[in-house]
Order: C-alpha cells, then structure tokens, then sequence
C-alpha cells in the first residue's frame, strides 16, 4: 500500500510542477485555440500575410510549407499570399529595410515566427484588441495592453477608430475604464473579435508547425506504448514466478 | 555458434564478461520502484547521445546562426522536432531520475560501506552532468540561454582576486559572445559526454565489485549456498532485465506523452523567453536555470547578507558550493549501524523527509521572484533561507543525530 502511494505521488509531481508554473496570463482574454480548424487557420494565414508581414517577417516559415499544412495549392498560394518575384520555397521575410524600420518606427518591428510561443496566444490575442486612437503619441494609435508601443493599429480599418477613458489620474497612474467607440470599421466587434482569433490560430500554427501532427502521432505512441507495457508486465511476471 | 564463440573467448574474455556481469551477476531479489532508475538513467543517456549526433548534424554553433539552425531542426529537418524534444525533454527526465536515484540511495544507505566510492564516482557523474546541462543550454541561444549563461559564469566574479580574470577566461570574452558559444558547444558535445561515459563505467565497475545494496540494507554475500551462490540474490538476466524493460517501457511512456503533448511543461522543460534569439540588449524580466538547478541557485540567492565579509554574493557562492560538496561526505557524516530506512530511528526518517521537502521547495523558490510571496506569509527569500538552515543542518548535524537515533534490529536474510 505504503508503496504505491509512493509510486503515486512521483507520477504525480510533473502535472503538480506543471500547475505551479502557470500564471503570468493574468489580465490577459481567453482565447479558444484549435489547429484542427483549417478554415480559421487559412483565414488567419491571409491577415497575416496581408497586415502582419509587410512590416514583420516570419523568417523561420516557408510559404511551401504554409500551404501544404493549411490545404492552400500552390496556384493560390502565388496568387494570394506571396509577392510576384519570391519562390514557394522561399521563407516568410520582408522587403523593409532595417535602416529604414528604424527611421519610420523607432525600431525594427521583430520576427512573428515564434511569438505564440514567447509571449502566450492569450497575449496576442489580447494585444491586437487593445489599440485605441492616441493623438498625443506619434503614430496616432497607443495600446491599453503595452503602453506607448511602437506599432501603430494596423487593423484599424477592420476595427474601426475608438478612444480609451481614463479615471483617477491622482499621483500620475491612469486607470483604464473602457473604450468609447468613433467610427464603426468594416466589421463589427464580433467579427474583429473573431477575425483576431483566426489570426492568433494562425500565429499558433506559425509558431510551431509540428503541432499540427505532434498530438495525432502521439496519440498512435500512447496507444503503442500502453500495448508494450501490458507485454512487458506479463513478461516479467512470467519470469519471475519461481522467486520468492 | 559454439566453435565460434570458443574461437572468440580464447582471444576476448566475452563469455566470462557476460556470466561475472550478467547472467550469473547475483543481485538481490527484493529490489523496489526505487531501483529501476538506474537502469534508466543509462537508457536516457544512450538516447541523449543518439539525439544528440542527430541535432549536431544540423545545428550550427554560431551566435548569428544558432537560433536559426534550431528553428530549421524544429521546421525544416523531417521528424526534426521530435530528435529535438526527445534531446530537451530528455535532459530534464534525466535529472529527474538522477534525484530519484539519489534519494533512493538515501532511503536505504546505499552511499555506507562498502559503497562509498560508488557513492563518490556517482556525485561526480551528478556534477559533470550539472555542467553538461549547463553549456548544452546555452547552445539555442535564445535570450534565456544567454543571460542565464550571462549569471552563472558572473558568479565566478565572485572569487576574490582571481575571479574576475578567471569568468573572462570561462567566457573567452567581456561578455557571452561567439567565442562562448563555440567552446560550450566544444565542451557539451566531445569533453563532457566522454567524460561522462568513462565515468559511468566506472560507477557500474565499482557497483559490480561490493553487489547492489537492497531496500533491506543487508548483505546478501553473508549468507550464501554451497555453491558459493547468495541464498536471496538471483541473476540479474533474466530476472532483472525482464522487470527493467518493463519499467523502461513505463518511463519512456511518461517521457513520450510529455515529448508529444506538453514538451514545454508549461515552461518548466523549455522556457518561454528562449524562444527569443540571444539579446543583449534586453534582460528577461527574471533569470531563471531550469528548475533541475534551481535548488542551488535558491540556496545562492539566499545569502543576502551584505556585512558578511568579502560580501553576500562570494558567500552566496560558497553556500551553493558547499551545498553540493557536503553530499560527498555522506558516507562519513552517518554514524548509524543500519542502512536501510526501515530498520532507522525517528530522528533520521524526520530529517530526510524535511529534507526531501526543503530540497523541492528551494527547488520551487529558485523559479520565482525573492521579493514575491509565492508560499505563505513569507517572502520567497525567506523560506529560501530557513530551507538553507534546514539543508545544512540535515548533513552538519547528521553525526549527532544518526548515533542518537534509536535503530531496529536487522534481519538476517532479506524480507522482501
């Protein structure tokens, strides 16, 4: 008995571990992720491809890659995602030069291949929803979610113009207190929201390709390595018969 | 086949090797969970080697390649992913079964005479293992890898006199640079692994010569048939291999399900700020090691006491050096006639179970910020301090308590 408690409480410490590292999310939207969903990814892949990688590479991504993982042919992938003169085989990278990012941003805006990964899609998602028209900051936008970024509001004829309230101002802290709409953009909040969250899939996906695969096979490994347990355990029990 | 192997074992002593070491090799027959990690503690290393050949045909060690190279192996490489989550998650499941090896040998005073020097050669396999984690990290360069490098070769500023010449020496540069990079690639892929194989030879040599201890902690040798054979041990093939193999399929089980569903553990295996290339630029918000060192890394930001002379940080140092030397002398340190945890006292099964839940808290605690409350109603760097107090006084008070303690009888013959 004293011995399986054991046994059961060393299996259990990686999950514990796991749970105490959480956290660090805090303040951040939920975001429902799902790499089956090829649909929400493609849709992603062309907000991607159409605001995020004029100015953000993705340099670590191939567009060939991109297009046999989301079902994309490669006809459409030319005449969609790509520029006339890259090849498919040829990595996701910008024409801006970083001199030049460094003159119109203050900074070189960083590589997105692997952001779902170093911040948390939470974040993205979270961050993409948080712009707000700003005329005392030099791009005319500023983010509730990183103060004074540099970016501007790429989306914003998606999401349309809105401005933050802002109480309490004693001891120069802000605190936020919701946004109040000006112009309604293309689509409305539901559809941002949702058109967000394609491309946090998306950027999900771009982080780690693997994904895409890593849970199917492992299911097939799991399987496989129960099967062996079970024939291992019988064997040894076999063997070990004549000891007492 | 037989002609064969006369042939052979006239001029290679194979046969006589397989029957000292394998078939007729006696070994106790009582052994429990606790004993299956060493058997797997060779398996992950052979697994670490072959994916370790593997990952160095495609990366290359250069600061303005490195990160690329692992995002090509994650990418562009077949199957490349999974050679480089079998490498990551490999290194923290290997320590994880170290300390489990080692606490086993705590369980049951395997580290007692006649044992010591397997005790000995294994605590230098456990700190060359240390250093194999260490450089081998800093080889993604992502900006962890960096700055957590940055840390710990900084610690050695710390030495009077000789310590600033000596880090800048380590580093071959002012800062981490290229030329780091380059000589950690050297040591974590040819020095160390040598190193380490030679080294676990020798811990297998020396296990052969003295027999494995047992959860009984007697000697099965005392009592022997009139063949000369133990009368409780039984040859380790078949018996023992067949119940390795199971365990090893249980383990790899638990290895592979972490490798395919969670190879970050929630940033415990990998963390979230490596994977953003080296930046100098730009210090992670906290620097943390894996947690396989945050025990150490706890005990050394413990030490906040600036009055100390020469300062906190040398003795920061020393306290962290200290912690893991004081391991070596365990054979020494306990005084009491029985090995094993069953036939102990109150006083030694208290303090190695304070000891055990120190060594994961501070293990917890080197994960978070000291100025945080992350336990209850004190500050990380507290708890750190009272788990110091607790850790040294389980090894500096070991003598005293351990001829206190009041033992049981032990058994003739194992009980099972």
């Amino acid at each position: 008995m004293m011995k399986n408690l054991i046994k059961i409480a060393v299996l259990c410490l990686l999950p514990v571990l796991a749970m105490a590292s959480g956290g660090g999310d805090e303040g951040l939207d939920p975001v429902d992720i799902d790499l089956a969903d090829k649909a929400s990814l493609q849709r992603g892949a062309k907000t991607f491809v159409n605001y995020c990688l004029s100015c953000h590479s993705a340099a670590y991504m191939r567009y060939e890659r991109m297009g046999t993982d989301l079902g994309i042919n490669e006809q459409l992938l030319r005449e969609n995602l790509m520029l006339a003169t890259e090849k498919p085989g040829d990595t996701m990278t910008v024409t801006m030069s970083e001199d030049g990012a460094k003159k119109w941003f203050g900074v070189v805006p960083p590589d997105l291949s692997l952001t779902a990964r170093s911040k948390s899609p939470k974040w993205i998602y979270t961050y993409l929803r948080s712009f707000y028209w700003d005329e005392s900051s030099g791009t005319g936008w500023n983010n509730t979610l990183v103060p004074n970024v540099a970016m501007p509001h790429v989306l914003y004829r998606l999401q349309g113009y809105r401005e933050a309230k802002f109480e309490g101002t004693a001891g120069g802290i802000r605190h936020f207190a919701g946004y109040v709409e000006k112009t309604p953009g293309q689509m409305s909040n539901e559809e941002y929201d949702a058109a967000v969250r394609d491309l946090t899939n998306f950027m999900v996906y771009l982080a780690e390709p693997a994904k895409l695969v890593r849970y199917k096979i492992g299911i097939w490994v799991m399987i496989f390595m129960g099967i062996l347990i079970i024939l291992t355990y019988a064997t040894k029990k076999e063997y070990w018969r004549d000891v007492h | 086949m037989a002609r064969l192997m006369e042939w052979i074992d006239e001029r290679f002593p194979a046969t006589k090797v397989w029957e000292e070491h394998v078939s007729k090799y006696y070994t106790p027959k009582n052994f429990n969970f606790w004993y299956y990690f060493g058997s797997l503690l060779l398996l992950v290393m052979v697994l670490q080697i072959v994916t370790g050949i593997v990952l160095t045909m495609h990366y290359k060690p250069d600061s303005s390649l490195a990160f690329a190279s692992v995002e090509y192996i994650m990418r562009d490489v077949p199957a490349g992913w999974f050679i480089r989550y079998l490498h990551s998650v490999g290194a923290s499941m290997m320590f994880l079964a170290v300390y489990l090896h080692m606490f086993r040998a705590m369980l049951y005073g395997s580290y007692k005479g006649p044992r010591e020097l397997i005790w000995i050669l294994g605590m230098i396999i456990y700190i060359v293992l240390m250093a194999e984690a260490f450089f081998g990290y800093l080889l993604p360069w992502g900006n962890m890898s960096y700055w957590g490098a940055q840390v710990i070769i900084s610690l050695f500023g710390a030495i009077p006199v000789v310590g600033e010449g000596l880090a800048e020496w380590v580093r071959g540069d002012f800062v981490i640079s290229d030329a780091t990079l380059n000589r950690f690639f050297a040591f974590h892929v040819i020095l160390l692994p040598l190193l380490l194989a030679l080294l676990v030879y020798l811990h297998i040599v020396a296990l052969h010569k003295t027999g494995s201890n047992n959860p009984d902690g007697v000697e099965i040798k005392k009592q022997k048939d009139d063949k000369g054979v133990p009368l409780d041990g039984i040859p380790f093939h078949p018996y023992y291999t067949v119940k390795d193999i199971f365990g090893a399929a249980v383990f790899m089980a638990i290895f592979l399900a972490i490798v395919f569903f969670a190879p970050e553990l929630s940033g415990w295996f990998l963390e979230k700020d490596n994977f953003e290339p080296a930046n100098i630029l730009q210090t992670p918000p906290d620097i943390v090691p894996l947690w396989y060192l945050t025990p150490y890394y706890s005990i050394l930001r413990a030490v906040t006491f600036e009055w100390l002379p020469g300062g906190a940080k040398l003795w920061g140092v020393m306290a962290m050096g200290l912690a893991i030397v004081l391991f070596f002398f365990l054979p020494w340190l306990d005084r009491s006639k029985v090995k094993s945890i069953r036939y102990r006292g109150w006083m030694y099964k208290t303090m190695l179970t304070l000891f055990a839940v120190t060594f994961v808290m501070l293990g917890y605690l080197g994960t978070k910020n000291p100025g945080h409350v992350d336990l209850i109603w004190f500050k990380n760097v507290v708890w750190a301090q009272i788990g110091l107090v607790i850790y040294f006084a389980f090894f500096l008070l070991m003598p005293i308590y351990t001829q206190l303690d009041r033992t049981k009888p032990e058994p003739d013959r194992l009980t099972g």
